[in-house]
């Protein structure tokens, strides 16, 4: 792996004007032909870490690199790679979505024709195409956001940024965006993704950033993050409520009502021991679920501190 | 960016400009028209027949230069200074923040699409003009020259004014407040020689003055500023203005936090 990463953030940090210090010193690697997550509460720094890497937020200290290319120094080419997905409606709402995005593309110097052609293909492909004329005021949520990740693709970028791109659409939507951005990063294009729906992350992404308070406190591949859980909690659903529960070593067992129960299984009991034991006290298991998603788990140890009321995007009016 | 591509870029932000100005037409070159025939009915039919002469020139015929230097004066200060502040009250200005796009090649595309519109409108005041008197142009050189030269300093102007406004109230201040009196001051109405001196000296810190003078020169062949003076002074305000709003953009102030 010797290959230019597709962002190479260092040291980076950031105080806005109004003294909020945004990031301390926060540096991070995304391999080329990554899919990577970058999770953190609200607040944490995201949008901040995004917005200096496409170049909406003044840098502050530190140095970030696009395929080798500095933000700072080299700008313009840097830009040339990135498409983003920011995570408010930016776009005017009294265009029309091919006008929208024809003129994104030709920012990026993308001929008119073969603008037209993109915008084409991607409205087609995020299920726009009829929508294509109507004034963008006029779509519905969900809507909106896919027009921004055709936008987003006019550059065919190589490093496609998404910053929550799934908040508040329906989980069709959110699928087909899923597949959408799946097949985007199958051929070739680094993406990176932020979002709250950690069930997402878990699916789509191989690689995983947690930032808080403007750091990065893990850094890992999902799989060997998703392996360090080494306490899963179930919640089972079961015949009798009546039965005294068994004592199981190491497992943790706590009756939420009389239909279930909850259980905290460390990753070395196997759950067949489980089932075993409550059989044999008469309790019959009739189904089971984890307690949350593995990966929310996790997170909230890692974050163990309550997540602060967002206090970014509050006050702003329609 | 290759050459070919910040042309393509260039062209993409005056077509998106000439659009806006297109889709709006009853907002943006409707009123100018209405307000510019009663300017020629009231003040140049009506009340110039009582007037007579200024400088020498029919009355109607001295103010329709002024007329539209002040249409494409307002008309390319108005359109930039509200579709940039626009594009950042909706943030869509993030489209083109984003975009490999150099500032020099945004504030080109803005400037382009705000000329079109002055010069546009001031085609059309030219018109309207012609069903009141007959317009000839004594130098078409300089008729073209001094528009265009006008129209692009007073889109700088209405771009910083757009970069330092925080809300729409300021987009308005600055045109109600400044524009207006300088244009009305600026010698579209009367010669300055009719002045008291003092007033005729106050009136040369008006760089209106000197467009307007020019305009009238490519026009009707008489100025009150000697046409090297008045070029001078536009082409000096069209640097000064062009730098700084060039600056601002760059510097992302009050793009980027
Ligand atoms: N333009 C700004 N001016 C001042 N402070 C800001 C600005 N934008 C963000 N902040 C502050 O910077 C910190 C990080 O905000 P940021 O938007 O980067 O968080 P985030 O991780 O994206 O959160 P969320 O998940 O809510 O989107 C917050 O304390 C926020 O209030
Ligand atoms: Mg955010």
């Amino acid at each position: 792996m010797t290959s230019t990463p597709a962002l190479s953030v260092r040291n980076l940090t950031k105080t806005y004007d109004n003294g909020v210090v945004a990031l301390r010193g926060l540096s991070l690697d995304v391999a080329a032909g990554d899919f990577f997550a970058l999770l953190g509460p609200n607040g944490a720094g995201k949008s901040t870490l995004i917005g200096m890497i496409a170049s909406l937020v003044n840098l502050g200290e530190g140095e970030i690199e696009v395929f080798g290319l500095s933000v700072r120094h080299q700008r313009n080419q840097a830009m040339s790679q990135i498409g983003l997905v920011p995570q408010e409606i930016n776009f005017n709402q009294f265009e029309k979505p091919v006008e929208i995005l024809v003129n994104q593309a030709g920012f990026y110097g993308v001929p008119r024709k073969i603008a037209l052609q993109r915008a084409e293909k991607y409205l087609r492909a995020l299920s726009l195409w009829d929508k294509r004329d109507a004034t963008s005021r006029t779509l519905s949520g969900g809507m909106k956001r896919r027009l921004m990740i055709a936008r987003a693709m006019m550059n065919e970028p190589r490093l496609l940024i998404l910053d929550e791109p799934t908040a508040g659409v329906d989980i069709e939507i959110r699928r087909s965006m899923w597949q959408f951005v799946r097949e985007i990063n199958r051929t070739g294009t680094t993406v990176i993704l932020t979002t709250h729906y950690l069930e997402e992350a878990e699916q789509l992404c191989r690689n995983i950033a947690i930032i808080d308070h403007g750091r990065i406190i893990e850094h890992s591949p999902m799989r060997s993050l998703l392996a360090k859980l080494d306490v899963e909690s179930f919640v089972l659903d079961i015949d009798d409520g009546e039965h005294s529960l068994p004592a199981i070593d190491g497992v943790r067992l706590q009756r939420l009502d009389n239909g279930s129960l909850e259980a905290e299984v460390p990753k070395a009991i196997a759950l067949s021991e489980v089932f075993a034991a409550l059989h044999h006290h008469g309790i019959r298991v009739k189904s089971m679920r984890n307690k949350a998603n593995r990966l929310e788990e996790l997170f909230m140890r890692l974050v163990g501190n309550p997540a602060p009321p967002p206090a970014t995007d509050a006050g702003r009016s329609p | 960016m290759t050459g070919h591509e910040t042309w393509t870029a260039l062209y993409t932000l005056w077509r998106r400009e000439i659009m806006r100005i297109a889709r709006i037409w009853s907002q943006t070159l409707v009123p100018p028209a209405i307000t510019m025939t009663l300017y020629f009915l009231i003040f140049g039919k009506l009340i110039g027949a009582r007037i007579g002469q200024m400088d020498g020139i029919a009355y109607i015929d001295f103010i329709v230069p002024g007329l539209i230097m002040m249409s494409v004066i307002t008309n390319s200060y108005g359109n930039i200074v509200s579709s940039f502040f626009g594009a950042k009250f909706g943030k869509h200005v993030e489209e083109m923040l984003v975009s490999p796009m150099p500032s020099w090649v945004i504030l080109a595309g803005y400037v382009g699409g705000a000329v079109t519109r002055g010069l546009a409108v001031g085609t059309i005041v030219l018109f309207i003009a012609m069903f009141f008197t007959e317009v000839r142009l004594a130098n078409p050189l300089v008729t073209l020259s001094s528009v265009v030269l006008a129209a692009i300093v007073f889109s700088f102007a209405g771009f910083i004014n757009a970069t330092f406004a925080r809300k729409f109230d300021d987009v308005a201040i600055i045109p109600a407040f400044v524009l207006t009196p300088l244009t009305y001051l600026g010698g579209v109405f009367y010669s300055i020689s009719l002045l008291p001196e003092l007033w005729r000296n106050v009136s040369y810190a008006n760089p209106i003055l000197y467009m307007v003078n020019a305009f009238r020169y490519g026009v009707l062949g008489v100025s009150d500023i000697p046409l090297a003076v008045a070029y001078a002074v536009m082409i000096a305000f069209a640097v000064l203005l062009g730098g700084f709003s060039l600056w601002l953009l760059h510097t992302g102030r009050g793009l980027r936090s």
